[in-house]
């Protein structure tokens, strides 16, 4: 379906501070690959007219390691991040979630920052960032902030970032321990998932999931069982206590709570 | 806006909200460009740019100023896929057909089947069951070895 473009505008940064000060002083939604923001203004299902394209702050687009933590910039392409030797080294699982997003069209445009400024809970990338332990950092005239990933997201689509802030980068620590990624939907490319799970295994281990709540979600306690060596149908069954999907156009509740629980039984023999 | 189309500097008067899409059939008169689905789900409006590929149905036309667009007109009449896609019957109705040839056009020509196959992942063809398709890019990477 055609945009109807009469009443759109789009800011055109091309420094990060004159994009801080747009976004001051406006009320602007960002774009970056508008993979997924397209589709919705495409459709007419999107609110937001006033746009600021953040795609030419090519200082956001590097991928680096700094003091033994790796920096992805939030314009960081999936495809980039797959082709990054840093990340294919420190977290492969990243490389696996991020070869399945969508096609290789979608991976080309889509950015790290905008599956997770995006906030649905069955973005691809965001189980990884979830176990990795990662932080969000983002930046405003104000100056520059982190949050822990995992505080990121406080409800369906919402989130602590101000309307004049922007994901900046995500810092991503060492992890040690086995990585495990899985992603389930309808078909390999193209498909919104309808269950997404991630883990370490290591001295603490760590599994997030993704479909299954109104965020994406850590379980506390299924790690912890697992951590202190409890066997996988304990942990199994504290993990249908922590999870809360519902039925909706892409599964139902009871399809996701099977599903969960052969991936996390996948995830351990996998990773033994 | 300014952008170099099929290798050529093209100038268009556009909102910059518009989709590459509708831009490059609408103003430009490319129209072998196929809108499918207009939700970036089934590659049928893939199009080059700086050379990687796109689905244009999901580009502002503001983010390709200064880049280079290639377009399946952008191939010419006389190249080794166009042909292999003819020879192996490739194409049926032909909506997906242009997209696939773009997608294709960025494979390495030594790609394996594999490859291939990921590669036109986010490339639906609801007429051929792809087996042609992923034969006429084989036959035409042959050629280009």
């Amino acid at each position: 379906m055609k945009t109807a473009t009469s009443g759109l505008s789009l800011r055109e940064p091309h420094s990060v501070e004159d994009a801080y000060r747009m976004m001051r002083e406006e009320r602007l939604t960002p774009i970056a690959g508008a993979t997924d923001l397209f589709v919705g203004l495409n459709f007419g299902t999107l609110d937001a007219r006033a746009f600021v394209d953040l795609s030419r702050l090519d200082s956001l687009r590097a991928i680096a390691v700094k003091d033994d933590v790796l920096h992805i910039g939030a314009l960081a392409s999936y495809t980039a991040i797959m082709q990054s030797g840093e990340v294919r080294e420190r977290v492969p699982m990243l490389v696996a979630a991020a070869g399945q997003v969508g096609g290789v069209q979608i991976q080309n445009r889509g950015t790290l920052g905008g599956n997770i400024a995006n906030g649905s809970p069955a973005g691809d990338s965001l189980p990884v960032l979830a176990v990795a332990d990662a932080l969000v950092v983002m930046c405003s005239v104000d100056g520059e902030r982190r949050v822990p990933f995992t505080a990121f997201h406080t409800g369906y689509r919402t989130s602590v970032l101000r309307h004049d802030e922007i994901i900046v980068c995500v810092e991503i620590p060492r992890i040690e321990g086995r990585q495990w990624f899985r992603k389930v939907g309808t078909r390999a490319a193209q498909a919104i998932s309808k269950l997404v799970m991630a883990g370490v295994r290591g001295d603490t281990t760590r599994v997030a999931i993704g479909s299954v709540a109104p965020t994406v979600l850590r379980l506390p306690r299924t790690e912890t069982l697992l951590s202190v060596g409890g066997n996988i149908d304990e942990a199994v069954a504290e993990l249908q206590q922590e999870i809360a999907p519902i039925d909706d156009i892409r599964s139902t509740a009871d399809y996701r709570r099977q599903v969960a629980a052969n991936l996390l039984r996948r995830f351990w023999s996998d990773t033994a | 806006m300014q952008f170099t189309l099929n290798g050529v500097p093209a100038t268009v008067d556009a909102h910059p909200m518009r989709r590459l899409l509708d831009v490059l059939r609408e103003e430009c008169g490319l129209t072998g460009t196929k809108e499918g689905c207009g939700e970036g789900e089934c590659g049928a409006c893939t199009v080059l740019v700086d050379g990687q590929a796109v689905v244009s149905c999901l580009v502002p036309v503001a983010q390709v100023a200064g880049a280079d667009v290639r377009t399946i007109e952008g191939l010419g009449t006389d190249h080794a896929l166009q042909h292999h896609f003819m020879n192996e019957a490739g194409a049926q109705c032909g909506i997906c057909t242009p997209g696939m040839i773009m997608t294709a056009s960025t494979l390495p020509k030594d790609a394996t089947l594999e490859e291939i196959r990921v590669a036109l992942a986010g490339n639906l063809c609801r007429c051929t069951g792809y087996e042609a398709i992923y034969r006429a890019i084989q036959r035409a990477n042959e050629e280009r070895a």
